[in-house]
């Protein structure tokens, strides 16, 4: 009885999956919530893994999970992710993403939804079913709006077949809560509400750095003091939305240190030239201008 | 009179978990499939009824699966046929079929002569069952 956890056969191991955890943490910035959800669901296979070997039975655990948010937070990143993830816990068998909308689901006159919302849930069998802003699903304003149905079919897959499919809703946070309060049974279905905070200044940089690494750029020292007050001055103003600002505005930079190297191209570029982004590229942004301008008006 | 088309139909009729594994196989060769019925199982009927659409980009045999139990429900004496279909350039056809549900009783087939110009002897064959209309032959 006392075998140690090491590897059941056809089973995942410990060591897989803190190997599966470490990459986690390396990968996503921030998200604590989230990987402490992802370890907790991975803390559970591998007791059932256990528990097979010694006989016991063993139930399919519901899987299904609710994203919700603020835009740009790294829903469909980590929705991306999860596929993977589960796939290499062993709880889907194939491990592809399926990512849809209101428009892949609901069909647009009697009878259409239906075979719709069953064509998508075939595809999404032994992988994730991905639904994005699945808050439009469902329309109050219109009683004969066909979303209803497609939740229906939803719901029902959802519980006759949870060991061949995971669904994952995602959406902005109060209009999900708007959502669940009229579709409770939604609400009772879903095993894990993971709620996705907004990213910490220090994250956001980090999250620049990362990206900025990941297409070989990187900041000069001072370009770096400039996007950290770049960051706290986006924060600020209107539509901010997390990660998202943060990789238009380094697509931004990176616009503009092209126009700088291209200006005054007096010499062969170097590696160095092409890859570092100076301060004037990031102060050259409109972000401080409106800043500036906001705290005059103040003044 | 146990009717024997497609693959396998020598064999003991498959299981669901055989269905499934020759799915599965399907599928990993990107074949699409697609599940057909009929009542009229004349070997010459090759074009049976579809039921739904062909299922292109399926990754997991469950999502078939669940095609054929409701077809099965719905006609539950009929039929049914699970063909995959290679979309493959120079291919382009089916390269797999096989039965998955069969009524309880077969009566089997009537073999019928026919008189011709002179007196030359034609034959045919049909299913008993065809002597009833659609939908009533099982």
């Amino acid at each position: 009885m006392n075998q140690p956890v090491g590897r059941p056969e056809g089973g995942v191991g410990e060591q897989d999956v803190l190997a599966l955890l470490a990459e986690l943490d390396r990968e996503l910035i921030g998200l604590a919530p989230v990987k402490r959800r992802i370890r907790d669901v991975a803390a559970l296979l591998v007791v059932d893994s256990a528990r097979k070997a010694q006989h016991l039975p063993v139930a399919a655990p519901g899987l299904h999970m609710c994203f919700s948010g603020n835009p740009g937070t790294g829903k469909t990143t980590v929705a991306l992710k999860m596929a993977s993830i589960l796939h290499q816990l062993g709880f889907v068998r194939k491990g592809h993403l399926v990512a849809v909308t209101r428009d892949d689901l609901v069909g647009q006159y009697i009878g259409h939804t239906a075979p719709k919302t069953r064509e998508v849930l075939k595809r999404a069998m032994g992988g994730v079913l991905f639904i994005d802003e699945a808050y439009y699903l469902y329309r109050p304003e219109n009683e004969r709006d066909y979303g209803q149905e497609a939740i229906e079919i939803l719901l029902q897959v959802m519980e006759s077949q949870r060991e061949d499919l995971v669904v994952i809703l995602a959406g902005y946070g109060d209009r999900m809560e708007k959502f669940f309060q009229s579709n409770p049974g939604f609400r009772s279905r879903i095993a894990h509400h993971v709620d996705f905070p907004d990213y910490l200044d220090t994250e956001l940089l980090w999250i620049a750095e990362l990206m900025l690494q990941q297409q070989n750029y990187r900041f000069s020292p001072e370009a770096r003091e400039a996007f950290v007050r770049y960051i706290a001055a986006r924060k600020g103003q209107p539509l901010f939305s997390n990660a998202r600002s943060i990789r238009n505005a380094l697509d931004r930079i990176r616009l503009r240190q092209a126009n700088r190297i291209v200006a005054k191209l007096d010499r062969t570029l170097t590696a160095d030239d092409v890859m570092s982004i100076e301060a004037g590229d990031v102060l050259a942004s409109r972000v401080f201008a409106k800043a500036s301008g906001a705290a005059g008006e103040g003044r | 009179m146990r009717v024997t088309q497609g693959a396998f139909s020598f064999l003991p009729d498959l299981s669901d978990q055989q269905i499934k594994a020759q799915l599965e196989y399907c599928l990993r060769n990107d074949w699409a499939v697609s599940v057909e019925y009929t009542d009229d199982i004349h070997p010459r009927n090759t074009y049976w009824e579809m039921y739904g659409q062909p299922m292109f980009d399926l990754h997991d045999a469950a999502g078939v699966m669940s095609e054929i139990t409701a077809c099965r429900k719905t006609f539950p004496k009929h039929y049914i046929r699970v063909n995959a279909f290679d979309s493959t350039l120079g291919w382009e056809t089916i390269r797999l079929s096989f039965l998955v549900n069969r009524p309880p009783e077969e009566p089997g087939f009537r073999l019928r002569r026919i008189e011709s110009e002179g007196r030359v002897q034609r034959y045919a064959i049909e299913p008993y069952a065809m002597d009833k209309p659609a939908g009533r032959r099982y």
